[in-house]
């Protein structure tokens, strides 16, 4: 019996022999695969890129949004009741342990005022715990002082695009811009955080004391009222601790007995980052079966060029047969030959997809990630597809009748 | 000893329905070192009769036994180890594969036998050397003469001490006077060597190389013995 060392040769050999068949026979896996690696990549990279979104927002975050309210039947909308105020939030900084800050903050859309430039931006109420639970940093100018806060004083931070659209270049600190009519201070400017993972600029904003956004600002009917609170956790093993506490403080500020439900909603950021994973999860897997498809197709490339390879080397089975190789020789020597073609275009194809994702991310500037597992799942595929392709022909080719192949002109 | 032991073989082909006997029940036995012509017009059942004895086919009723194993019922993987080991064959078209060269060609059945790649080169360049061809053994067939890639074939068949040398025609492609020389080389390795040598043909010229000739005719044996009874015979004819 032949080692399997020298049929890997003789497979080769033959490969090596029609370059161009062989090439053709390839190139639908290197497409395939190119196509499956690259697809797999943007998948990854949307992935990875919302993940480091989020973690810049804070993994350790919790959310707290007023909650739905039920009328004659007709269940309203979140914040369909205005239950949450900035004594709430206070009450969560002072009383819950493993809370580290409270964010509350009430915004609308204005237009801003600056000599003669405006700009239609939101306004974003805010408290001093801004700089720590949303993580922005100041690029010049001062943060909110606790005094700024309590007195709804009329000072205001940009953020660049804003600063940039009102002052072009010049320093906007302790100028003084108009909001409605009011006149604001201008005490910073916020360091720029780019787009949002879903395309809003961030840095289209102007903060302001949430105090002021509720007094002065947007009058609202419960004058205490904020639209959301944001907590920041100590550490993310606190997580659910720290809901449970939030949860527990604010039925209780809340006067729900215990037969009510909550009028509030408290959304943990890990939740929402992993719905926003599985959905590019979805969608990356997607992406990969339609890419998968062109994998299939050239499977069937490699089966064609296969079969055509077995009836034109009839005679050279005969005289295989002849000098003593058995069924499983012939068999092995065509489904090596037709592994090898598909796993040497699987390896082109994992270069080429690699390549096209550098590619894509540096053209369109699309982050795109290659994972090891992606590359290691399609060249294990293509070369199942060999594989599985060369089945057949090879079959076919074992089945020869001796005398006939070497009749066979 | 004998080699070659044939008993009652019949051969029938089933095509389209229709029922073709080309062995009607052929008997005979060749001892080892003998050099047997096996005679007969085209259709007489010669092929079919080469065929059974290289294990290329089995009988369909009969006893075939090759160096004391039965033939008659193996499978075809136990077939092609039969030939791996028994027989090297000698074919009309040389049939060597075109993408190697003399060596490669040389080395094949050493492959399927498994011989580790050292013995196969000293074997392949120890049966280049008898068919003195050793300098040629970097060249392709398509780079060798007719003569040449015979002789080429003759050192695949040597190559792995099989005691069966089964030749179709080995002199059908070549002109008369490199057919003298293959014809002298088998003599030879016959004589010096006690390979048995059995040879397929219709051409009653190679006849004058045997020890005995066995004519075959109609899937039967016309006649069997030394090789001036079957000239008398082919000549009256």
């Amino acid at each position: 019996m032949i080692s399997f060392v020298e049929t890997c040769r003789v497979s080769f050999r033959a490969i090596v022999s029609n370059k161009m068949r062989s090439g053709l026979a390839m190139l639908g896996i290197v497409i395939g695969v190119g196509a499956v690696i690259a697809m797999l990549a943007l998948g990854a990279g949307a992935t990875f890129q919302i993940k480091s979104v989020m973690s810049s927002m804070g993994s350790n975050l919790l959310m707290i949004r007023p909650g739905t309210v039920t009328s004659g039947g007709i269940r309203m909308g979140a914040g369909s009741i205005p239950s949450l105020t900035l004594s709430d939030a206070t009450a969560i900084k002072e009383e819950c342990p493993s809370i580290e800050e409270v964010l509350a903050q009430y915004s609308g859309v204005a237009q801003v005022v600056y000599g003669n430039q405006n700009w239609s931006t939101q306004i974003s109420g805010v408290t001093e715990g801004v700089f720590v639970v949303n993580d922005w940093q100041l690029k010049l100018g001062r943060p909110f002082t606790e005094q700024d806060i309590r007195s709804a004083a009329k000072v205001a931070i940009l953020g660049t695009t804003v600063a940039q659209e009102l002052f072009g270049y010049s320093d906007p600190v302790g100028e003084t811009i108009r909001i409605k009519n009011i006149p604001f201070q201008v005490i910073g400017v916020l360091e720029s955080k780019g787009e949002s993972s879903w395309g809003r600029d961030q840095d289209d904003v102007v903060m302001v004391p949430v105090t002021t956004a509720q007094k002065r600002l947007f009058g609202m009917s419960r004058a205490d009222m904020v639209s959301s609170i944001t907590v920041k956790v100590r550490s993310e093993d606190l997580m659910s601790k720290a809901q449970e506490e939030v949860t527990f403080l604010l039925r209780q500020r809340h006067k729900i007995s215990s037969s009510q439900d909550d009028d509030f909603t408290v959304r943990n950021m890990e939740q929402a980052m992993e719905a926003a994973q599985e959905s590019m999860k979805v969608m990356s897997l997607l992406l990969g079966s339609i890419a998968s498809v062109s994998l299939l197709v050239g499977g069937i490339g490699i089966m064609n060029v296969m079969l055509v390879s077995v009836t034109e080397r009839t005679r050279e089975i005969g005289i295989r047969m002849a000098v003593g190789a058995t069924s499983r020789d012939i068999m092995l020597q065509f489904l090596v030959e037709s592994g090898m073609l598909s796993m040497t275009g699987g390896a082109v194809g994992v270069f080429l997809g690699a390549l096209l994702s550098y590619v894509l991310s540096h053209a369109f500037s699309w982050q795109t990630v290659v994972l090891p597992g992606s590359v290691a799942l399609s060249f294990g595929f293509s070369a199942m597809v060999g594989i599985v392709f060369g089945l057949y022909p090879a079959y076919k080719a074992s089945l020869l009748n001796p005398i006939e192949a070497l009749r066979y002109e | 000893m004998a080699l070659i032991e044939v008993k009652d073989v019949r051969k029938v082909y089933r095509m389209d329905g229709v029922e073709f006997e080309a062995l009607k029940g052929v008997s005979f036995s060749i001892e080892k070192g003998e050099f047997v012509i096996i005679m007969g017009p085209s259709g007489s059942g010669k092929s079919t009769l080469m065929h059974i004895l290289g294990a290329l086919d089995v009988p369909t009723s009969g006893s075939y036994l090759l160096d004391d194993r039965e033939i008659t019922d193996m499978t075809r993987d136990e077939l092609a180890r039969v030939r791996n080991a028994k027989i090297g064959f000698i074919f009309q078209g040389f049939n060597l594969l075109p993408r190697m060269n003399a060596m490669e060609n040389v080395e094949l059945p050493m492959l399927y036998a498994g011989l580790p790649a050292a013995e196969r080169k000293r074997k392949a360049e120890e049966a280049l050397e008898l068919v003195g061809l050793l300098d040629w053994a970097d060249h392709r067939p398509n780079q060798l003469s007719g003569g040449q890639q015979q002789r080429v074939a003759i050192a695949r068949a040597l190559v792995n001490d099989a005691p069966l040398l089964l030749a179709d025609e080995p002199t059908g492609s070549l002109d008369s006077k490199t057919g003298a020389q293959v014809m002298e080389m088998l003599v030879s390795l016959n004589e010096k060597r006690g390979i048995t040598v059995v040879l397929v043909t219709h051409d009653s010229n190679i006849a004058s190389y045997g020890k005995r000739v066995i004519g075959v005719l109609d899937g039967l044996i016309s006649s069997d013995g030394s090789k001036e009874k079957v000239e008398s015979r082919v000549g009256a004819e």
